[in-house]
C-alpha cells in the first residue's frame, strides 16, 4: 500500500557520476535533497573504463572542481596512474588522465554522499513520476513509498530500461549486472518527455594471472604534478601500470567468422551507438585494411586482479570473445572474468531542454548525463553539477546559472545538447571548442572559481588562496616585463641550440619567454631574481605570454559572439507567426526554443537568412515596446 | 509588410519596361490602374495567368500593357506579385510607376524585392548577392560572372578550399583528441604544403576579383586633349560603336560620367570634357579645373592627340596629367598629313593607338589596348568569381588566417595555436558561403541591394 514518505526540495534519480554532482551541489546549497539509487553499492561505479580524464574529458573534471564539484577530489584520492596527455602539442590540449582504483571511488563517494547534510541517501527504484497540480513532483518507489519534490533531477544512466546483448542472448538489466529501472520510462512517456533509444558497449574484464606481461609492452611514461582538484596538494605517484596489446590476422578472421552471430549485425539492437568508441567487430568491419588494433589493458584497481581490455568492446556471443581473445599475443591462456557487452538504454532527446538543463514544457524537472544523450563520467558530473546548481537556485528563487560556450567546456558541452542535439551519444572533444586556446586546463579555476564562489559553492579560505594565486601571476608578469636579461655567451649559446635567434643587445625577460622555442625553465640560469614560486604559477604565466595574440584574438571573437548572445528571444515567442521564417527555421526554433539569437544562430537548418528575420522582429517588437512606453 | 513597386528593368530606354508590384495588396493596387480588354478583374486570375490590356491614371490612358499575376509563395518575393509590362519606354513606364504609388503602393527601396525573397526563404545569401550583381552588371561579360556565381561555381571553389583546411583541422583534431590512437601526426611539410596550396586558391581568387570588379563596375575614363583635337569625335565614336548598350547616365554622385559605351569586354564611363589650355577667360578656367580633377578622378585615361599638328607646352600638361596613370594615348587624325612626333609621344606613353575618327577606324585597336591595360583580356568569365566587397573581405580573412597558421608553424609554435588559425579560415569560409551569420554580414548585404529586383 501507498505511503507518504518524506517531501524534499530537491529529489535525485541515479546516483552515478551526474547523480552524484547534482545531489552533492543542491545540498551544499542548502535546499533539502534526496538521492535514490536502484543499489547503493552502485554508487559512483565505473561499469566500464576504470579511468577518469582523457583529452578535454581532464578540462571537465577541472573545470567540474573549479565551480565546487566533487569528481577531481574524488579522482586524486583514488587514482593509481597519471598522465599528462598530449604534452608537446600545446598547452590548450595537455589533458590530465588518471587510472582508477574503482572499488575506492565509489567508496569515497558513498561516504561524501552519506556524510553530506541535508541530503539523504535512499536505495530505491523509482517506478513513477508525475506531477501535482501546486507543480510539485510526486515519486513513487516500488516499494510504494511517496515522495515529493519541488524539483527532480533523472540521472538515471544506462539503468533506464536497459537491455544488455551478448551474442543472441539478451535481457533486461542494468550495468554491471545490476536491476535495471523497468517502469520508470513509462512514466516519463506519459508526461510527453521524447525517449529514444542509445546503445553502449564495454570490453570483457579478465584475470591478472592468465595475462602473459612478458610479451606485451608496458607504458612507462607518467607521473605528474598536476592533479585534478586544485586543492589537492602533493606529488602523485604510479603505483600500477598499463600495457599495450595488439590484434592480428587470427583475431580479424575470428570476428569475422562469427559477425552473424552479433547482435549488431544481426539488427537485433536497435539502439545508436556511439561513433567515437565503437565496438571491436565494428573497427574491423569499418577499417578492414588494418592489419592489427592496438588497445590497453588497464588495471582496475590496487586490490584486485581484474583487468579491463580498453578498445575491446564487444556484443559477440561469450564463446566467440574468448575465442579472439586467445589469438592476441600475451592473451593466448586468457581467462575472462566478466564478459563483454552492449547495452541498450532509454534517454531523452536533449532539444526538450533548457541551457539549465531543466525540461523546456516541464518547470522543475531536469536531465542529467547519459539521460541527456552523452556519454561518459565527466560529461556526466559536469551536467549533473549544473542540474543541481540551477535545482537549487531555482527552489531558492534565485536566478538561474547558466555557462556560455566561451567560458568552459561544460558550457559548450551543455550548449551543444540542448542546440544542436545529438544522433548518437555525445562525447567531449577539445575540437570542439572553438575557444580552446582559452579553455585550458591548467587555467580552469582562473576562468571558474568566482562563479563557483558566488553560487557558494567554493569556500571562503579556497577563494582567499585563488585570489592570491591571481595576484602572484600578476606579479610574476610585471617582473617579466621590468627584468632585462643580458647578452652573454651561455645565453647566445642556448639561444643557437633552441634554433632561436641570437641577441643584438640586452632584452626585458618576456621577450624571451614569449619566443615559442624557449621555457622558462631553460632561462634559470639568466633570470637570477626569479622568485620561488609554485610551479603552477610560471606555467601560467608562460602560457599568457607566449600565447598573447591568440588569446587577445579569441577574446575578441567572444566579444563578436555575445553580440548575438545578448539579444534574449523572450519566452512564449510563436515562431509559426513570424513572418519571413522559413519552414525548417520555424519548426527547429518551435522545437528548441533558444534563449537568443546567438543560440539560435547554431541551430543547423536556422540560415543566416533566418537571424536577420528574428533581429528585425526583435527590433520591431523593441520599436513597439518603446512607443508603447 | 507593406506593398511595393518599382521600375524592375533598370533605367535605361530599351524596348519593354516592367513594374513590378509586390505585397499583401499588389493584386488589387494593379486592379485600380489596369484594365483587361477582357473585362475580368485581375483579383479573379490565379498565379501565372496573363491578362493584357490597358493602364490608365485618373481615367487617362497611359500605355497598352500586359499583366502578369505570380500567387503567393510562387513568386520571385515570395509574396503576391503583378507584372506589369509595357512597351512604350522609360518615361511612359515611370508614368505606370507613378500610377501604381497612388493607387496604394509605396516606392520599394534600393534591393527590396531581392530583400524580400532572401527573407522569405526563396534565395539563400550566395544566391541573393549573385542577383544583385546581375542587376548591377552593365555588360555581357559581368552578367556571364554573375551568372557563374549563382550556379555555384564560386560557392564550389570555397568548398573546395575549406573542404581541404576541415580535411586538416579534422585530422589535427583526431590526432589531439586520441592520443592513445594510432592517428598519423601531419608532418611540418605536409601540413606546410597544404596550407600553401589554399593560401593561393584564396590568393587567386582576391586578385581575380579587382579584374572581376572592372568587368562587373565598369571604370572611370576621362578623355582629356587640347581643344579640338576630336575628343568629341572619339567620345561620338565610342558611343556610336554598340549603339544598344549605350546608355545615358543622368545624376549627381557621377556627375563627371556623361556615357557609358561597352569597349570590347569592358565598361567604360566615358566623361568628354572641356580642352586643356591656359585660359584668362573665368568660366573656361572653371571648366578646365574640371577637367583635371576629372583626370585626377579617373581611373582610366584616353589622351587625344592631333596628328596633323605638332605638339607643344599645353600637350605637356596632359603628358603630366596622365603620368602615374593608366592611361593611352590616342592620336586622331592620321589621315590627314602627319606633323606630330611621335617619339615624344612614345616617350611618355607605353600605349600608343591610332586612329581616324573621321574614317571610323582604330577601333579595334583600342579596344585591344584598353583589355591588355585593364587586364580584362582573356578574363575567363567561368572562372570561380568573387562577387563583392564582403566575400572579397571573407576571402582576405580567411587568407590572413591561413598566412598566420603558416607563420605559427614555421616560428615553431606548438600545434594548438595552428589549428586554432586554420579554424578561423575555415569560419570565415563559411561566412562567406552564409553558413553562419552574423548581424553585420546582413545589413551590409541589404544595403548593397540595386533598385529594381
Amino acid at each position: 500500500m501507498e505511503y507518504f514518505a518524506k517531501e524534499y526540495d530537491v529529489a535525485v534519480i541515479g546516483a552515478g557520476h551526474a547523480g552524484i554532482e547534482a545531489a552533492l551541489a543542491a545540498a551544499r546549497l542548502g535546499v533539502s535533497t534526496v538521492i535514490f539509487a536502484i543499489n547503493l553499492d552502485s554508487i559512483g561505479n565505473m561499469p566500464c573504463n576504470p579511468s577518469i580524464g582523457g583529452t578535454s574529458k581532464g578540462h571537465l573534471v577541472r573545470e567540474i572542481d573549479a565551480l565546487g564539484g566533487e569528481m577531481g577530489k574524488a579522482a586524486d584520492k583514488t587514482q593509481i596512474q597519471t598522465r599528462m596527455l598530449n604534452m608537446g602539442k600545446g598547452p590548450a590540449v595537455h589533458s590530465l588522465r588518471a587510472q582508477i582504483d574503482r572499488r575506492e571511488y565509489s567508496k569515497y563517494m558513498k561516504h561524501v554522499l552519506e556524510l553530506q547534510g541535508g541530503l539523504d541517501v535512499k536505495q530505491a527504484e523509482i517506478v513513477d513520476l508525475t506531477q501535482t497540480e501546486d507543480g510539485k513532483w510526486r515519486l513513487k518507489t516500488m516499494l510504494e513509498a511517496v515522495y515529493t519534490a519541488k524539483c527532480v533531477i533523472i540521472a538515471t544512466g544506462t539503468f533506464l530500461g536497459g537491455r544488455i546483448y551478448i551474442g543472441d542472448i539478451s535481457f533486461e538489466s542494468g550495468p554491471d549486472g545490476m536491476f535495471p529501472a523497468a517502469k520508470l520510462s513509462e512514466a516519463l512517456r506519459k508526461l510527453g518527455i521524447p525517449l529514444r533509444r542509445f546503445k553502449t558497449g564495454t570490453p570483457s574484464r579478465v584475470n591478472r594471472r592468465s595475462v602473459d606481461f612478458s610479451v606485451l609492452e608496458k607504458q612507462e611514461d607518467g607521473e605528474t604534478d598536476t592533479s585534478f582538484s586544485f586543492e589537492t596538494e602533493g606529488r602523485n605517484e604510479n603505483k600500477s601500470y598499463c600495457y599495450v596489446a595488439y590484434t592480428n590476422d587470427e583475431t580479424k578472421k575470428v570476428i569475422l567468422e562469427n559477425l552473424d552471430r552479433s547482435p549488431l549485425y544481426s539488427g537485433k539492437i536497435e539502439g545508436i551507438g556511439p561513433r567515437y568508441c565503437p565496438s571491436f567487430e565494428d573497427k574491423i568491419v569499418r577499417f578492414p585494411d588494418k592489419l592489427r588494433h592496438q588497445f590497453f589493458i588497464e588495471p582496475c584497481g590496487l586490490d584486485t586482479e581484474e583487468l579491463y581490455l580498453q578498445g575491446m568492446s564487444s556484443s559477440l556471443p561469450e564463446d566467440v570473445q574468448l575465442k579472439f581473445l586467445r589469438t592476441i599475443k600475451g592473451l593466448e591462456n586468457v581467462e575472462v572474468m566478466r564478459t563483454a557487452y552492449a547495452i541498450e538504454y532509454d534517454c531523452v532527446d536533449p532539444l526538450a531542454l533548457r541551457q539549465t538543463l531543466e525540461f523546456l514544457d516541464l518547470k522543475g524537472l531536469y536531465g542529467a548525463g547519459q539521460f541527456n544523450g552523452s556519454s561518459g563520467y565527466e560529461e556526466a558530473a559536469a551536467q549533473g553539477l549544473i542540474a543541481g546548481i540551477n535545482a537549487a537556485l531555482k527552489v531558492k528563487g534565485e536566478d538561474e546559472f547558466i555557462l556560455d560556450r566561451s567560458t568552459s567546456y561544460i558550457g559548450t558541452l551543455i550548449d551543444d545538447l540542448v542546440t544542436k542535439g545529438c544522433m548518437d551519444p555525445y562525447r567531449m572533444m577539445t575540437s570542439r571548442s572553438e575557444y580552446r586556446l582559452l579553455l585550458r586546463q591548467d587555467n580552469a579555476d582562473i576562468r571558474l572559481t568566482d562563479y563557483g564562489y558566488r553560487i557558494g559553492l567554493i569556500s571562503e579560505e579556497r577563494y582567499r588562496k585563488f585570489n592570491k594565486k591571481k595576484e602572484l601571476i600578476a606579479e610574476e608578469i610585471r617582473r617579466a616585463q621590468q627584468t632585462t636579461v643580458h647578452i652573454s655567451e651561455e645565453l647566445q649559446k642556448l639561444l643557437e641550440e633552441k634554433g632561436t635567434a641570437p641577441l643584438e643587445k640586452g632584452v626585458r625577460l618576456i621577450e624571451l619567454i614569449k619566443r615559442p622555442q624557449l621555457s622558462y625553465a631553460d632561462l634559470t640560469p639568466f633570470d637570477p631574481e626569479r622568485p620561488d614560486l609554485p610551479a603552477e604559477i610560471f606555467e601560467q604565466v608562460e602560457t599568457e605570454l607566449k600565447y598573447e595574440g591568440y588569446i587577445k584574438r579569441q577574446q575578441a571573437q567572444i566579444k563578436e559572439m555575445k553580440r548575438l548572445e545578448v539579444k534574449k528571444l523572450p519566452e512564449g515567442i510563436d515562431y509559426n507567426k513570424i513572418e519571413g521564417l522559413r519552414l525548417e527555421a520555424r519548426e527547429k526554433l518551435g522545437k528548441i526554443r533558444p534563449d537568443n539569437v546567438g543560440q539560435a544562430s547554431r541551430i543547423s537548418g536556422v540560415s543566416p537568412s533566418d537571424i536577420s528575420v528574428l533581429l528585425i522582429y526583435l527590433s520591431k517588437r523593441e520599436r513597439a515596446g518603446d512607443k508603447n512606453a | 509588410m507593406s506593398t511595393i513597386a518599382a521600375i524592375s528593368t533598370g533605367q535605361a530606354a530599351g524596348g519593354i519596361g516592367i513594374v513590378r508590384i509586390s505585397g499583401e495588396n499588389a493584386v488589387s493596387v494593379a486592379d485600380r490602374i489596369f484594365e483587361s480588354v477582357s473585362g475580368i478583374k485581375l483579383e479573379k486570375l490565379k498565379g501565372y495567368r496573363a491578362a493584357f490590356g490597358k493602364v490608365k491614371d485618373d481615367g487617362k490612358y497611359l500605355d497598352e500593357a500586359v499583366a502578369l499575376v505570380f500567387r503567393a509563395p510562387k513568386s520571385y518575393t515570395g509574396e503576391d506579385v503583378v507584372e506589369l509590362s509595357c512597351h512604350g519606354g522609360l518615361l511612359v513606364t515611370k508614368q505606370v510607376l507613378r500610377a501604381a504609388l497612388k493607387n496604394g503602393a509605396v516606392p520599394a527601396e534600393p534591393g527590396e524585392f531581392t530583400k524580400r525573397a532572401f527573407l522569405n526563404g526563396k534565395m539563400d545569401l550566395t544566391e541573393a548577392e549573385s542577383v544583385m550583381n546581375i542587376i548591377c552588371a552593365k555588360s555581357e561579360q559581368a552578367k556571364s560572372a554573375a551568372l557563374t556565381a549563382l550556379e555555384g561555381t564560386l560557392y564550389k571553389r570555397i568548398s573546395e578550399i575549406s573542404g581541404s583546411l576541415k580535411g586538416i583541422a579534422a585530422q589535427m583534431a583526431a590526432w589531439v583528441d586520441y592520443p592513445d590512437d594510432e592517428i598519423e601526426d601531419l608532418s611540418d611539410e605536409r601540413l606546410l604544403s597544404s596550407l600553401e596550396n589554399s593560401l593561393d586558391g584564396l590568393r587567386r581568387l582576391i586578385s581575380d576579383f579587382d579584374t572581376g570588379r572592372i568587368i562587373t563596375e565598369g571604370v572611370e575614363t576621362a578623355i582629356i586633349g587640347r581643344p579640338n583635337v576630336g575628343k568629341s569625335t572619339l567620345m561620338n565614336m565610342l558611343t556610336g560603336y554598340e549603339k544598344s548598350i549605350v546608355t545615358s547616365v543622368a545624376g549627381t554622385t557621377r556627375d563627371i560620367v556623361e556615357e557609358s559605351v561597352t569597349l570590347g569586354n569592358t565598361v567604360l564611363h566615358l566623361a568628354d570634357t572641356a580642352g586643356l589650355r591656359e585660359t584668362e577667360d573665368t568660366v573656361e578656367k572653371i571648366g578646365v579645373d574640371r577637367t583635371r580633377k576629372k583626370s585626377e578622378r579617373a581611373s582610366l585615361i584616353l589622351a587625344v592627340f592631333d596628328a596633323s599638328e605638332e605638339l607643344n607646352d599645353e600637350d605637356e600638361k596632359i603628358f603630366d596629367l596622365c603620368h602615374d596613370k593608366l592611361s593611352v594615348a590616342v592620336i586622331n587624325k592620321t589621315d590627314l598629313e602627319q606633323r606630330i612626333d611621335t617619339k615624344i609621344i612614345d616617350k611618355n606613353f607605353k600605349n600608343v593607338v591610332y586612329i581616324s575618327a573621321k574614317e571610323q577606324n582604330g577601333l579595334e585597336m583600342l579596344e585591344k589596348t584598353v583589355e591588355k591595360l585593364l587586364g580584362t583580356e582573356g578574363f575567363d568569365t567561368s572562372a570561380p568569381m568573387l562577387m563583392n566587397e564582403r566575400q572579397l573581405i571573407c576571402c582576405s580573412a580567411a587568407a590572413d588566417s591561413v598566412e598566420e597558421a603558416i607563420t605559427a608553424l614555421k616560428s615553431g609554435m606548438t600545434r594548438d595555436a595552428v589549428n586554432v588559425s586554420i579554424d578561423s579560415a575555415v569560419e570565415s569560409l563559411d561566412t562567406l558561403t552564409g553558413e553562419r551569420a552574423t548581424e553585420s554580414v546582413v545589413n551590409e548585404i541589404f544595403s548593397r541591394f540595386c533598385v529594381g529586383k
